[in-house]
């Protein structure tokens, strides 16, 4: 399963060539004087946060917090620092995954494509993105499997994967899709929505069946053949993959309970326009919701009753809410906004700082790690010019596993910031 | 309203239209309106502390001034607010002719059976009662300059109305306000290779200004040999005549020099559009004093847009540019980005406060050459008016109000 920065550091031969020296990482750096949220507890006027070795050694009230001899210490007087973001919908990395050949991929994994140093993973370590759900796109039922990463300065996927062998570990969850967007007719697609789901259907029984044999213990005959699908769908229906379901109108999310209600898999709601007018049922039936603030309704007909306050009735109805960019549909430098947006829509201020931290490490497992500054936890924290829910407020630095990853000081980070990172120097203003 | 002979509607004519739709059963006339904020920034000066804005009978403001200063006579409904500004000014959008379905039948922007179609009218494919038109109208949007969209060479005219009445009669002001053109690589994308590269887009350009020219002065010539009247030529005189301007979108530094050059050879009023790399090239859109209607600061940077910046309304305006900021158009979702919010990103990143606002308010309503009407609060003025809980940037701040010729159009915060 997932493993520790140390070991995974230590383990894996490929990541040691990784750009960034781990000198930072003998050093203790404490960070002193800023405003600290650290989400799973109230935040801290002026607060002492100490990372060491990769993880969060010390964090407190300056004078409770001891910092240790020869740390180097950061003054932050006047900033905000809170956890790194985690968005659980992002298509950053030029990754692609199942093509139009059939509705259903789930032998195919976005990793096999993504290019670890896109630009578009730098401007999302610029909008202060630490953990990401790179996912493939939402044009089939099932697009394929989705890898969870940190946005760590990488040479290759290696050295983003949480996981440490993709051949023997799940390193993400599975993409899933129904509405409209999976509806392109022809032979290779379905087009309506009883198609969508029949066909859906048939494809876990098949994977249900196909892990009966093999748990039977068949030889010989008995033993089915190999099929990567079917073992991708196995390990979803045994809960250790989690599918991650895009879904717009209100009954296409009632869809989405019904399947998971059926097949007992575990899903994460993904988008959920109308979740306002289903927020009971999703909130019964104890399905999280990832969802997306997009500035008007419309764009497709089942995007049509998109609101701001989703968030807001999905978190009084007392369902899991997480905040997501869908990057490129929104721009990952803008996710803050989200929480923004989201608390003029109704929700509750930590709950939306929630939404963009810890609930989204929750929907994706790894809530023992990351989404909030506590001891023991991924040094993964961004340091702010001021209250997360300004729009005046900057991300002026992102770490992750204590290196600084971005720097609104350096110039070209700033570019990637700012935009107009692909302008030639000399053509610069 | 003579469409015909596309004459500008007069204030009067407006009040007027508006009256007898009141006497016909429609919406009630402007009542007096009286509204208080603890701050009104009438972006035509310092901002006023405890400030009162009065709209008479006729939708146009009496006064504006510190409430000491400003008494509010008997009978006007009385507003309060934390922060007033004037209404704001869209410089650019397809709104009304874009809706918000995304399904062909809504979709009448652009027309796809040719690349150069400038006799297309506005007027002809508004729809007033457009829900992103009352979604823009909700956050504040009391002009809205739209019309035909980018991805045609000239795609259309432009008009500007306001967001009010259930009839393209009751929302224009402006009929024909510009020709829509755009350079770019979008245009092949969209026209399937007619034209096939950007550089025979600019040849086919010119084509047709020249082609209006010889129009034009054989029209002059009359007699046998004079043409007969052609819609399209027509209006491109007009563009030629500077009645009307050239609104050209163009993203790449290419395509903004190339817009530049047309309008050196040709003599018309241009206004850039978009025009991602505008940063990178300011010294020659100052020198052709040529005002730059900015994209969306959110708008997507992909394709010719990967240049784009969230700083450059703030770097043209720091260069002497004429700005302003625009929702413009999206293929997807979003159908319409919301002004209010564009200009509180460029305020993010570092456009001061009034800069900003004026960019979504008196400098596009200059550009829209519409100054003397709306844009700022002003005594003579349109009453156009937007209510705040608080800074209207802040994304927890919320549009408690809007406030169109002296009539309440919008209330309840959201």
């Amino acid at each position: 399963m997932l493993r520790s920065p140390a070991r995974l550091l230590a383990g894996t031969a490929a990541a040691i060539l990784v750009a960034a020296p781990s000198q930072a990482q003998e050093r203790p750096q404490a960070f002193v004087g800023a405003e600290i949220i650290p989400i799973s507890g109230a935040p801290i006027p002026d607060g002492v946060l100490v990372v060491e070795a990769g993880r969060i050694t010390a964090v407190g009230a300056n004078g409770q917090v001891r910092v240790p001899a020869g740390a180097e210490v950061h003054d932050v007087a006047g900033k905000v620092i809170m956890p790194g973001l985690v968005d659980t919908h992002s298509h950053i990395g030029g990754g692609d995954g199942g093509d139009r050949s059939a509705p259903i991929h789930g032998d195919v994994r976005i990793l096999d494509a993504l290019d670890a140093r896109h630009d578009r993973l730098r401007t999302a370590r610029a909008g202060g993105l630490t953990t990401v759900n790179i996912m493939p796109g939402s044009g089939l039922l099932m697009s394929g499997q989705t890898a969870y990463v940190k946005l760590r300065n990488g040479r290759t996927i290696y050295d983003l994967l949480l996981c440490e062998d993709v051949l023997t570990e799940v390193c993400g969850g599975l993409k899933m899709a129904n509405g409209t967007n999976p509806l392109r007719g022809g032979s290779d697609s379905p087009s309506t929505r009883a198609k969508s789901a029949a066909l859906v259907r048939q494809k876990f029984v098949a994977a249900q069946e196909y892990r009966d044999r093999l748990r039977a213990g068949g030889e010989g005959a008995n033993r089915p053949a190999r099929d990567l699908e079917l073992e991708l769908l196995a390990q979803v229906l045994d809960g250790e993959r989690v599918v991650h379901h895009h879904t717009h109108r209100h009954d296409d999310i009632l869809t989405v309970l019904r399947l998971q209600q059926e097949f007992g898999f575990q899903v994460v709601l993904q988008h959920v326009s109308e979740g306002w007018k289903v927020a009971e049922e999703i909130a019964a039936a104890g399905v999280p919701a990832s969802i997306i603030m997009i500035d008007a309704p419309g764009g497709k007909l089942e995007a049509v009753g998109l609101s701001f306050e989703t968030g807001a009735a999905l978190e009084r109805a007392g369902a899991l809410v997480a905040l997501h960019t869908d990057d490129g549909i929104t721009d990952s430098r803008h996710f803050l906004r989200s929480a923004g947006l989201a608390v003029r829509g109704g929700m509750s201020r930590e709950g939306a700082l929630a939404a963009l931290t810890l609930n989204g490490a929750r929907m994706m497992g790894l809530e023992e790690r990351i989404g909030s500054l506590e001891v023991g936890k991924d040094a993964d924290f961004i340091v702010l010019s001021g209250d997360p829910l300004s729009v005046y407020t900057r991300v002026e630095q992102t770490w992750i596993e204590g290196e600084r990853v971005f720097d609104l000081a350096d110039p070209e980070d700033r570019a990637y910031a700012v935009g107009g990172y692909k302008v030639r120097e000399e053509a610069r203003p | 309203m003579k469409y015909g002979e596309e004459i500008g509607v007069t204030r009067g004519a407006a009040v007027l239209a508006v009256a007898l739709g009141g006497l016909l059963g429609a919406a009630p006339a402007a009542a007096q309106v009286a509204v208080r904020g603890d701050v009104v920034h009438t972006v035509a000066g310092p901002s006023i502390p405890s400030g009162v804005v009065l709209i008479g009978a006729d939708g146009t403001i009496e006064q504006v001034g510190p409430a000491d200063r400003v008494a509010v006579p008997q009978g006007y409904r009385v507003l309060e607010a934390a922060v007033v500004t004037p209404g704001l000014v869209d410089a650019h959008s397809v709104v009304g002719l874009a809706g918000q379905l995304n399904q062909p039948h809504d979709q009448d922007q652009l027309e796809r059976s040719d690349a150069i179609q400038p006799e297309l009218r506005a007027v002809d494919a508004y729809n007033a009662r457009e829900a992103l038109v009352e979604w823009v109208r909700s956050y504040g949007v009391t002009t809205l300059h739209t019309g035909h969209g980018p991805g045609g060479l000239m795609s259309g005219q432009t008009m500007v109305v306001k967001p009010r009445g259930l009839t393209v009669d009751e929302a224009v002001v402006v009929p024909v306000a510009m020709v829509a053109m755009t350079l770019g690589p979008e245009v092949s994308a969209v026209f399937d290779g007619r034209p096939g590269t950007r550089a025979k887009g600019v040849a086919l350009v010119r084509k047709a200004l020249v082609d209006a020219q010889e129009y034009r002065s054989r029209r002059a010539a009359g007699g046998d040999r004079a043409p007969g009247r052609d819609l399209g030529m027509e209006i491109l005189g007009r563009v030629l005549d500077g009645e009307v301007r050239a609104l050209v979108s163009a993203n790449r530094v290419s395509e903004i020099l190339a817009a530049l050059r047309l309008q050196r050879e040709f003599g018309f009023d241009l206004v850039l559009d978009g025009a991602a790399e505008a940063h990178l090239v300011t010294d020659e859109i100052r020198a052709a004093g040529v005002p730059v209607i900015v994209h969306a600061t959110m708008a997507r940077h992909g394709g010719t847009m990967e240049n784009a910046t969230f700083e450059t309304a703030r770097r043209l305006q720091e260069a002497g540019i004429p700005v302003a900021i625009q929702t413009g158009y999206e293929g997807y979702v979003p159908k319409t980005r919301v002004l209010l919010f564009e200009a509180a990103m460029a305020a993010a990143y570092g456009m001061p406060f009034d800069d900003a606002l004026r960019a979504v308010t008196l400098d596009a309503a200059r550009i829209l050459g519409l100054d003397d009407r709306v844009g700022s609060i002003e005594p003579g003025k349109d009453g156009d008016l937007v209510l705040f809980d608080g800074d209207p940037f802040e994304y927890v701040s919320k549009v408690c109000a809007v406030v169109i010729d002296g009539r309440v159009v919008e209330e309840g915060c959201r």
